[in-house]
């Protein structure tokens, strides 16, 4: 096993859109399904899978991208904190890019403040390591696949007496957006494809209420063609059977119960909060906040800053984000916004629903 | 007053540099030859025969050493390359080095030896160069500057703006090794793998190959934005639309696993040894076998073919048996969050 190659079989594939014909035949109404994750989104338009969907099937992008969901406030914050002196911030690649109320990290770094990508939270312990007489921030972005990693990087902080390594806290979890989500009666949909790498950490049962109180079938997919094919057949086969469940398509990296051992290193360093969603405003019981044992590492409790006053733009990324609209209907889309001129998230991030739609121009030929 | 400042996005080979490229360097320096934007400027010294190529690059990698190379044998092997591209015997290179102070003297005899060692290879010669030192910070470690000229025999005549619908593309070898082997070794990425970057003089290569030489159409090395990027710009600078196929596209197995755990899509990822030709559909068997008996081209094959339909566009065929647009990338890559 190669683990890419196998999963990418053309004969395979074709077999399975065959499948997902039929099914979809059998089935009357016209089905929407979601891929709550943007390596879905991106991976689907990769592999051309919605151009050889029936026009029956609706795919819908869902709030899984992490630097979209990111509110405008927490980039005005790192903004702020990077001004301050001896101050280096980290975060994430297509962070730096994601419009504030004001200006982005990139244009903050531009202007002369430290601002440096990292690919893991502990490089960003490791240039703290180096740097003793200068204070590292890392914006800590991302949902559950994320976390852990931080935590480890906490705990070794703590462990090691670290006076000059903090995080701005802005990581949130799935499965209450989803609830929120769900709950809109603006919302209309028959099936999730749920995240294949927050499900590794998480499991299958905190989604359980999806079937059980919406009636709604999900399954956990892994990222490569097969995967997302197969996704896809298993959940028009439940819609088909009317009998709703949370299957794990992924079993090659998914578990039931997850992995435990990084819940367990979660919730030793996090609590759940409330916390602000981009385009899906406060979502109660949806972020992590650090427990008061690691408060030496929160820099809202360290730093004080002055933010700018929020401006409203016309971005409809909300609506974006969940569901409600794609993202040609944006009258802003490939207008006024475009990658090298983001007005919203979506369209920053390489995995934002908008982005992907500009650069595969919808999957149409 | 413009208050705008340069950001990292403006040199990244994307859509802000190229805005930046044609709103103030072709603005204020336009002209005939310069507009034509290929890896080369092709200059007449007379009206007839032989004309003369000449180029220039510089090179700020990091690392300045990486797997299969380091960035003296890219500064080199990268202007022998622009020249090959257009058809050009490479035969003279000049050098500029800046380098920062306190910088070990042993590992600028290292780059120094490899510069040696793959002008060698290549069988051209340094023939005047500068030297600057800079204070601490002024530049990171070392940058090189090479230009470099070349005799385009009569002829040939290759450039972006000559591919022809039906053309055949091919491709000299397994694409994104460079990019790979750079990216596994930055700073702050703790993804370690044996790959080496593909980083090679090319004018061997294109001599075997220049005995088709009026079959060949375009040549291109796909360096910065890979080879999606060197496509969109061929189909754009000649009018035609391309369409390949993924399942014909050479990655190596440990290239593909590296793009997936990253989250990356190996075909906008440097080469610095490979090459994509456009050949006439008759004559594309001929030039492939000539370039498999090259040393490096022997994995060489035809991914796809130049179209008239959807012109200035790159289709590429999915392993599903579905299509998606190749586009220019806006800004590099970034390695996935989640």
């Amino acid at each position: 096993m190669k683990y890419v190659d196998e999963f990418r079989n053309s004969a395979i594939a074709k077999k399975l859109v065959h499948k997902i014909n039929r099914l979809s035949k059998t089935i009357k109404q016209d089905i929407a399904l979601m891929e709550v994750c943007g390596t879905h989104t991106v991976a689907m338009f990769r592999h051309g899978i919605r151009n050889i969907l029936p026009k029956k099937i609706r795919i819908i992008s869902g709030p899984g991208c992490p630097v979209c969901v990111t509110s405008q406030q927490d980039v005005d914050k790192a903004i702020a904190i990077a001004g301050s002196k001896d101050t280096t911030i980290t975060t994430f690649g297509d962070m730096i890019k994601v419009p504030g109320t004001q200006s982005s990290l990139a244009q903050a770094r531009a202007e002369g403040n430290d601002i440096r990508v990292v690919y893991s939270v502990l490089d960003a312990l490791d240039i703290a390591r180096k740097n003793p007489k200068r204070k590292v921030v890392h914006l800590a972005i991302g949902f559950e696949t994320t976390v852990p990693t931080v935590a480890a990087a906490l705990k070794r902080a703590k462990r090691l007496k670290y006076r000059n390594f903090f995080i701005l806290c802005a990581h949130k979890i799935i499965p209450p957006a989803l609830k929120v989500l769900l709950n809109s009666p603006r919302c209309k949909i028959n099936g999730l494809i749920l995240p294949g790498h927050v499900s590794t950490i998480i499991g299958a049962r905190p989604y359980q209420f999806i079937a059980r109180k919406f009636k709604i079938p999900g399954v956990i997919a892994g990222f490569e063609a097969i995967d997302i094919l197969q996704a896809i057949v298993m959940l028009l086969e439940q819609i088909w059977m009317e009998k709703p469940r949370i299957d794990i398509q992924y079993t090659r990296c998914v578990h039931s119960e997850g992995n435990v051992t990084a819940q367990r290193m979660l919730t030793e360093v996090f609590k759940v909060s409330d916390v602000n969603w981009r385009g899906l405003g406060l979502i109660k019981k949806s972020g992590l906040a650090l427990r008061n044992k690691f408060t030496d590492f929160d820099v809202q409790k360290q730093f004080s800053f002055k933010l700018p006053k929020i401006k409203k733009t016309p971005c409809r990324c909300g609506d974006v984000l969940q569901g409600i609209i794609v993202p040609v209907q944006c009258p802003l889309f490939r207008k006024s916004c475009t990658p090298s001129m983001p007005i919203g998230p979506c369209m920053v991030s390489s995995e934002g629903a908008c982005a992907a739609y500009y650069r595969y121009h919808g999957g149409k030929k | 007053m413009n208050k705008q400042k340069i950001m990292l996005a403006h040199g990244n080979g994307g859509l802000l540099m190229q805005r930046l490229i044609n709103r103030l360097f072709i603005s204020n320096f336009g002209n005939k030859i310069l507009n034509r934007l290929d890896d080369s400027a092709v200059l007449s010294l007379n009206n007839k025969g032989k004309k003369i190529a000449f180029t220039t690059d510089s090179f700020v990698v990091n690392p300045i050493f990486f797997g299969g190379g380091d960035i003296g044998k890219l500064a080199v092997c990268g202007t022998v390359n622009d020249l090959s591209m257009m058809g050009a015997r490479p035969l003279f290179l000049s050098a500029g080095v800046i380098i920062e102070e306190g910088f070990e003297i042993k590992q600028l005899e290292e780059i120094v030896g490899s510069m040696r060692r793959t002008l060698k290879e290549a069988g051209v010669e340094i023939v005047c160069g500068d030297t600057k030192v800079v204070n601490k910070g002024a530049c990171d470690k070392i940058f090189i500057n090479t230009a470099g000229i070349g005799i385009i025999d009569e002829g040939v005549d290759i450039h972006s703006a000559r591919a022809r619908a039906k053309d055949s593309i091919i491709v000299s070898g397994p694409v994104a090794e460079h990019g790979i082997a750079i990216l596994s070794q930055r700073e702050g990425l703790t993804f370690k793998t044996k790959l080496k970057s593909d980083c090679a003089p090319l004018n061997s290569l294109v001599a075997d190959m220049l005995k088709f030489s009026k079959s060949i159409h375009v040549l291109r090395d796909p360096t910065r934005g890979g080879l999606a990027t060197a496509l969109n710009e061929i189909a754009a600078h000649s009018n035609v639309g391309i369409e390949i196929s993924e399942k014909d596209v050479p990655v190596r197995a440990s290239v593909k696993g590296a793009c997936e755990i990253l989250g990356l899509d190996p075909l906008y990822l440097a080469c610095e040894g490979r090459l994509v030709a456009f050949v006439a559909q008759d004559k594309a068997k001929s030039v492939l076998g000539a370039m498999r008996n090259n040393k490096y081209a022997k994995n060489a094959t035809i991914i796809g073919q130049a179209v008239s339909r959807h012109k200035k566009e790159v289709y590429l065929d999915t392993l599903t048996g579905s299509n998606r647009i190749l586009d220019v990338p806006v800004a590099d890559q970034m390695p996935r969050i989640c």
